[in-house]
C-alpha cells in the first residue's frame, strides 16, 4: 500500500514495528514504532507519558516527510 | 518397459470432496484419477501412471512433515522414473503441497519431479528453484495446455533427454546458469545486440536482471505547517461496530471513515477489525494505531496545515498483494481529489 500511494506521487511515511517487512515491501520513509498491537502507544505508561511518546513519534514522522531522500531510509 | 510415473493430486481433484474434506490424510490408489486421465492420454503409450496419491490440502499444510513422510513412503514403493504433482493453478495450499512434495521427492528419492501452477501461487516463489514447475493459467480452464506441457517435460526426463531452456519447455526459471558454447565470441554478440537495438529490433538479453519493484521516494513536503496530512492504516482501525464488516483476515475491501469533529479516539468511536494480534490495546484507545489525537492538536497549534477529515483503513492480515495494490490505488485517487499533500501510513 505504501508503495502504491507513493507511486501516485505522495510522500508516505510508514510507521511500523517490523522494519524488515517495511524494507522488503519497499517503503521509503520508515519510522520504527513501539509494538505490533500498539505501534503508537504503550499501555504500560500513564496517559500523559503515553501521549508524549506518541507526539514524539508523529513529530519524527512529519520531519521524515520534510526530508529529501534518495533511497529507503529508516529515521 | 515404459516410463513409470506417480501422480500427486489434492482431495478436490481426487474426487474426495471440497473444503469440508481438506483434512483428508494421504491415500494411494492404483492407476489414474481426475486430471491423471488427461495426463495419461498425453503420455500415450510412452509412460504409465502406476499410482495416484491423494491428500487433503489442509491436512498437508497443517502436517507438512508427517504428510511428506507418508507420501514419500507411498512413492518409494512404486519406484517411479518421474514424479508429477498437480497442476495446482492458483490454489495456494495445493500449490504449496505440490512444491513441498516435489522438493522432498527430489532430495530424498533422487527422482526427477515436474509440477505446474500459476505464477502468483505462493507455492511458485517458495519452490520454483526445487522443482521443474510449468507455468499454468490461474484456473483449471488451462488444464489441457498445462497437462500437455507437464507430460512433454516428464517424458523428456523419463527418456533421459536433455532439458531445454525455461522458455522452450514452459517451466519457470530456476535461477540455474549453464555454460554453453556459442558460435560468436561475447564482444561480437554484444555489438550485434547493440546494432539490433539501434535498429529498433527486439533483443533477447543473455542475462536478465532480477526484477525489483521499487518506487522512487516522492519529493518531500516543503513545509508541514502548510501541508494537508492524511492517515492510512493496514492495522484495521474502524469506527465502533466495524460498519463495513472489514474481514479480520484476507480483507476484500478498505473503508473510508470520517473523523470530522473528532479530536480523540476512544472505545466509543473506534476499534480495530484486525485479526492475528491482540486487539485489547487498540480497542481501549485507537490513537495507539492511528494518532488522531496528536494530529488534531498539531492542527490546532499550527504544527501541520490540516488533517484530512477522513482516514482510510484495511486489515493487512493475510490480505493479498493484489488486493492491497488495488485498495491503495483507489485510496490514492481519493487523496488526489482531496488535495492531500502527504500520508502517514501505520501498520500493526
Amino acid at each position: 500500500m505504501v508503495k502504491e500511494i507513493e507511486r501516485a506521487g505522495f510522500p508516505v511515511v510508514h510507521m511500523c514495528t517490523v522494519v524488515p517487512i517495511s524494507l522488503t515491501v519497499g517503503a521509503n520513509r520508515i519510522i520504527p514504532t513501539v509494538a505490533i498491537p500498539y505501534p503508537l502507544g504503550n499501555p504500560a505508561m500513564n496517559l500523559t507519558d503515553e501521549k508524549e511518546l506518541r507526539r514524539k513519534l508523529v513529530k519524527k514522522a512529519l520531519k521524515a516527510l520534510e526530508t529529501p531522500i534518495t533511497e529507503q531510509t529508516v529515521f | 518397459m515404459g516410463i513409470k510415473i506417480v501422480h500427486y493430486i489434492n482431495q478436490f481433484y481426487g474426487g474426495i470432496g471440497g473444503e469440508d474434506k481438506a483434512d483428508y490424510a494421504p491415500e494411494k490408489i492404483s492407476g489414474v484419477k481426475g486430471p491423471g486421465m488427461g495426463l495419461q492420454a498425453a503420455f500415450g503409450d510412452k509412460a504409465t501412471i502406476s499410482s495416484t496419491i491423494i491428500c487433503g490440502d489442509s491436512y498437508f499444510n497443517e502436517n507438512i512433515d508427517v504428510a511428506t513422510g507418508l507420501i514419500l513412503e507411498m512413492i518409494k514403493e512404486d519406484k517411479p522414473d518421474v514424479f508429477v504433482a498437480g497442476p495446482a493453478f492458483n490454489a495456494g495450499r495445493y500449490g504449496v503441497a505440490c512444491g513441498a512434495v516435489c522438493k522432498a521427492v527430489s532430495e530424498n528419492l533422487n527422482i526427477p519431479v515436474v509440477t505446474g501452477m500459476y505464477i502468483e501461487n505462493p507455492g511458485a516463489d517458495m519452490y520454483k528453484k526445487d522443482a521443474y514447475m510449468i507455468e499454468t493459467a490461474n484456473s483449471a480452464a488451462g488444464m489441457k495446455d498445462a497437462l500437455a506441457k507437464i507430460a512433454a517435460l516428464a517424458l523428456k526426463f523419463g527418456e533421459g533427454q536433455a532439458i531445454g531452456t525455461p522458455e522452450s519447455e514452459g517451466y519457470m526459471p530456476r535461477g540455474v546458469r549453464r555454460n554453453i558454447f556459442c558460435e560468436d565470441r561475447g564482444a561480437k554478440r554484444a555489438v550485434d545486440m547493440l546494432i539490433q537495438k539501434l535498429k529498433g529490433e527486439e533483443i533477447i538479453t543473455e542475462y536478465p536482471m532480477p526484477v525489483f519493484d521499487r518506487v522512487e521516494p516522492a519529493k518531500p513536503v516543503v513545509d508541514v505547517r502548510k501541508a494537508k496530512i492524511a492517515i492510512v492504516s493496514s492495522g484495521g482501525p474502524v469506527p465502533k461496530g466495524n460498519p463495513d464488516h472489514i474481514e479480520a483476515s484476507s480483507a476484500s475491501k478498505f473503508g473510508k471513515y470520517s473523523i470530522a469533529g473528532i479530536d480523540d479516539l476512544n472505545p466509543e468511536n473506534g476499534q480495530t477489525a484486525h485479526g492475528g494480534y491482540d486487539p485489547v490495546y487498540a480497542n481501549q484507545d485507537l490513537d495507539r494505531v492511528i494518532p488522531v489525537d496528536i494530529l488534531r492538536e498539531m492542527e490546532k497549534n499550527g504544527e501541520i496545515g490540516s488533517l484530512h477529515d477522513f482516514y482510510y483503513s484495511t486489515v493487512g492480515n493475510g490480505t493479498s498483494v493484489n488486493n492491497s495494490k488495488k485498495f491503495a490505488a483507489e485510496i490514492a485517487k481519493d487523496l488526489i481529489d482531496s488535495n492531500v499533500d502527504a500520508v502517514i501510513l501505520t501498520s500493526t
